[in-house]
């Protein structure tokens, strides 16, 4: 903002065009405008996601919900990259809910993966409209002016001049055929790939940053629900009268009960609006409510997990086979098997769901901490009885997200309440809430069979996977596993074995399921990787070496040749192919950090995992101390991560550490049920993994690579707990066959 | 009525003095940089100082803050640049930042007891403060960063 005043009249002067200077460089190249010219309300004019403003401000839109991950960093760098812009004027805006920006729904590690491309053209488009502005001016060819720095620079004479004096001009300017549009080579990028620090930072540190949670508006209620304690039943006597005498407490209303599929519809229950949260906590707590009975009230996690364990113990549906694992086992010289159990787990984001809603007659407009903000506008849109496109939905911050708030069921809730009360409310979730009333991460029950060879080769895999499906909480015939959660980590399974057999068994629900960071992805890997291990002492051989063994040779794996399905999420398989030698590679960084081969001469205590997921590969290598009353700490942990071409390595890292602790906690945490309702109820009986728990220590390794962006979020999270689970191996000869693994072992 | 200092300034409060103080934080004075986690006292997002002592705020109730003084992260500094928040920065510690205000105000109340914490005096201290997002590595670094005790 300094070099352009006498020049940026003459300038302008020279190619004005009458346009205002306020207006925004708002376009977008066709290819990445697809969903844009879908939506019916939108004009394919604006570039959703760049305007460049009179002052030369660049305003970069992130269209992902920022829950952590860093997106709006890493959208800002990808963005001001290909203009070269001053990080100093760039200013990123949280976009709502629309479906000109294309898919919104922050899950499946795909932020990166599914827009590098798409908003490296968005910049450049912008980029080289500000350079065909400038070299109008200057009468030159647009192919001798390159973005440098926040201004266009004509090579050949050293002219320059600042975005924010063509900006008026561009603004004219057609937009620019695909073919000439041409991102920046990989050599010249200045933002991406370089560790630039949170966009958020200033407003975190100093507590000003807005979480759903924090919202608020002028006459608003703050309302809080007792919900059915078991899964779609209802109130079949409410008693308010203490409730309606606590001071703060206005309204007293009963939700409609949901029904199966729960689908994101609220629970249903009895919602308590007061002037403050804690009257409304307190009204809810003072609530007398008997709820009906329906099948679910028999649900016992002790009874489900024995019925879920015979059925892995029996023939399954078969889902994936090469050779004859049956006859393979016969002959085998020697037999393993095993059987896993995990438990149900809540996502337990820090901030639990929330939502402000404020409702008129055929509009809404919703302000909240949501990972699909479309699926919002459709879930409001439906409970009101509205069009999708008279919803508002503005994203705030989310505390963590991690799954459960891809189901927008609380945001429903509070446009619900807001249109009965007449005002503006907004709904809290207590922990006891979030804890009791989730979409669980869904608990599993594996059995593997192995048979070795004389030499102690794995010449059979036989491993049937039970658990109740996601797809139960959208269709009540859901009843197995669903293709897409055997995608997670089963059917891809990269073992060079001759006979394998692999196989899926039924399950009912009697919870609501839903996505959690890697999803089925985890309890696989566990299994997976544990039983890896057990075939390693069963064959004699170093666990890294039999590893190894089990991979094989680096080669693509092509599994629709045996005939299973996989989507390889979501992205082509020649992108993107299963490459077992990227999986051995981060396997061999990792056990090197880790100094693996000396390991027993030091006396240290590892266990090993490598396992790819969300399109990235992840070998994590843990160090485990167990002391002589059995309690277990984790000194060290090695990290190395293959996610392709990355546009923030301190961000990865930072991904990796925090998604190996997620991991910890998936190993350390147990929801469970009794007589249908969820028996935890906070964080002093659903353990989490804190800074004690944690490793002192986690090294991180980022492979250099040119490969198209894996996914960053979820996959450091699924070789934690078999890596953990082999190292308490290593230490005490327990074997890990059931989650959670308690903080104090039996020695 | 109850009179107490928050971010040195002298307030009163004639609401029910059971209350926890969080929400009147949060609802009554419009700070919401304190957060609420648990209610319980169980994950620390809720932390503040009262008379310099790091506090769980979703259990204190208004009637115990007569005529103490209250910071929150938002008086932490005036130019948010105490120590803990510069190291929080320059360590790039938070990932959602949901639970970091109450994390920075644990640290700066162990750092101003304990100006030179070991590793273990730093994970006793901060045992009561969750992070989902796994930010306790970095928390520890910049702990140690901001007590000028980091070695090389």
């Amino acid at each position: 903002m300094t070099t352009h005043s006498p020049y940026r009249r003459a300038f302008l002067k020279q190619v004005a065009t009458g346009t205002g200077l306020t207006l925004g460089l708002t376009l977008l190249p066709k290819s990445t405008a697809v969903a844009a010219a879908q939506s019916a309300d939108s004009h394919l004019a604006p570039n959703v996601f760049i305007a460049v403003t009179a002052d030369g401000t660049v305003e970069i839109t992130c269209h992902r919900s920022e829950m952590g991950q860093q997106i709006k960093t890493a959208i800002t760098q990808i963005i001001a990259d290909e203009l070269d812009a001053d990080w100093q004027r760039v200013v990123t805006l949280q976009a709502d809910g629309d479906k000109k920006y294309g898919d919104q729904n922050t899950d499946g590690s795909r932020s990166v993966r599914r827009n590098l491309a798409r908003l490296q053209m968005a910049g450049a488009t912008a980029a080289l409209l500000l350079k065909q502005a400038a070299a109008k001016g200057w009468q030159v060819n647009a192919e001798d002016c390159e973005c440098k720095d926040h201004k266009v620079v004509h090579t050949p004479s050293g002219k320059r001049v600042d975005f924010a004096d063509i900006v008026a001009v561009a603004a004219t300017l057609p937009l620019p055929e695909e073919g000439l549009v041409k991102p920046k080579a990989r050599q010249d990028w200045r933002y991406v790939g370089k560790a630039v620090r949170s966009v958020d930072m200033e407003k975190i540190i100093s507590g000003t940053t807005t979480f759903g949670q924090d919202m608020a508006v002028e006459n608003m209620l703050y309302a809080v629900i007792q919900r059915p304690p078991v899964m779609f039943t209802q109130p079949e006597s409410v008693d308010d009268k203490q409730t309606k005498n606590i001071a703060g407490v206005v309204k007293v209303l009963q939700m409609p009960t949901a029904s199966a599929p729960a689908n994101f519809a609220p629970l249903g229950g009895v919602a308590v609006l007061a002037d403050n949260t804690w009257s409304a906590m307190q009204g809810a707590d003072a609530l007398v409510v008997t709820w009906s009975k329906n099948t679910h009230n028999t649900y016992n996690s002790e009874a489900e997990k024995k019925t879920l364990i015979e059925t892995a113990a029996a023939d399954g549906e078969i889902v994936r086979q090469r050779g004859d694992a049956s006859a393979a086992l016969k002959k085998a010289q020697k037999t393993v098997s095993a059987t896993y159990y995990a438990p149900l787990l809540a996502q337990a984001p820090m901030e639990p769901p929330a939502a402000l809603a404020k409702v008129s007659n055929d509009t809404a407009e919703i302000w909240t901490s949501t990972q699909n903000p479309q699926a919002t506008q459709a879930i409001v849109a439906e409970v009101l009885k509205i069009p999708p496109e008279n919803v508002t939905v503005h994203v705030t911050l989310l505390g963590g997200g991690f799954g459960r708030k891809a189901k927008p069921d609380f945001a429903a809730e509070a446009a619900w309440l807001a249109r009965e009360a007449g005002r503006p409310v907004k709904v809290i979730w207590r922990r006891e809430d979030d804890i009791q009333h989730g979409f669980y991460h869904t608990v599993s029950a594996q059995h593997i069979q192995a048979g070795l060879d004389s030499k102690g080769n794995t010449v059979a895999w036989k491993h049937n996977t039970v658990f109740p499906t996601i797809s139960s909480t959208f269709s009540t015939e859901a009843n197995s596993p669903s293709s897409g959660e055997l995608r997670l980590g089963f059917i891809d399974n990269p073992f060079d074995i001759p006979n394998l057999q692999l196989e899926k068994g039924k399950a009912e629900n009697h919870v609501r399921i839903g996505w959690l960071r890697s999803v089925a992805n985890v309890y696989h890997a566990y299994a997976i990787h544990t039983f890896a291990d057990e075939l390693a002492y069963a064959a004699g051989v170093d666990s890294k070496a039999y590893l190894q063994q089990l991979i094989g040779k680096p080669r693509h794996i092509d599994l629709a040749k045996e005939g299973a399905e996989y989507d390889n999420y979501g992205d082509p398989i020649e992108d993107y192919p299963i490459d077992t030698g990227r999986l051995l590679a981060v396997l061999e960084k990792a056990t090197a950090m880790a100094d693996w081969e000396n390991r027993k001469k030091q006396q240290r205590h590892l266990g090993v995992a490598a396992h790819r997921s969300f399109l990235s590969y992840v070998a994590t290598v843990v160090e485990v101390d167990v002391d002589k009353d059995g309690n277990w700490a984790i000194p060290n942990a090695y990290i190395c991560i293959d996610a392709g071409t990355v546009v923030n390595p301190d961000h990865v890292k930072a991904q990796c550490e925090g998604g190996a602790i997620y991991g910890l906690s998936c190993a350390i945490g147990e929801i469970s049920a009794q007589d249908g309702a969820i028996s935890q109820t906070n964080f002093h009986n659903y353990q989490v993994a804190r800074i004690q728990h944690a490793p002192k220590n986690i090294e991180v390794h980022i492979v250099d690579s040119n490969a198209p962006p894996g996914g960053v979020g979820e996959p450091p999270t699924p070789p934690f707990a078999p890596a953990l689970a082999n190292a308490i191996f290593a230490a005490t000869g327990q074997r890990i066959h059931e989650l959670p693994i308690p903080l104090k072992l039996t020695v | 009525m109850i009179t107490f200092t928050l971010n040195n300034q002298t307030q009163s409060y004639s609401g029910d003095p059971q209350m926890p103080l969080l929400w009147y934080l949060r609802d009554a004075a419009g700070l919401t940089g304190t957060k609420y986690g648990c209610g319980m006292a169980l994950c620390g997002a809720c932390t503040v100082h009262i008379d310099g002592d790091a506090t769980r705020s979703c259990r204190l109730p208004m009637a115990a803050v007569a005529d103490k003084r209250i910071t929150t992260i938002e008086g932490l500094d005036e130019k948010n640049a105490h120590p803990v928040q510069i190291a929080w920065a320059e360590n790039d510690v938070p990932q959602c930042g949901y639970c970091q205000s109450g994390q920075m105000m644990q640290a700066a109340a162990l750092l101003s007891a304990n100006p030179s914490p070991t590793d273990e005096e730093i994970e006793q201290s901060m045992s009561g403060n969750i992070c989902r997002c796994g930010t306790y590595p970095r928390i520890k670094k910049a702990i140690k960063a901001a007590a000028g005790s980091e070695k090389a």
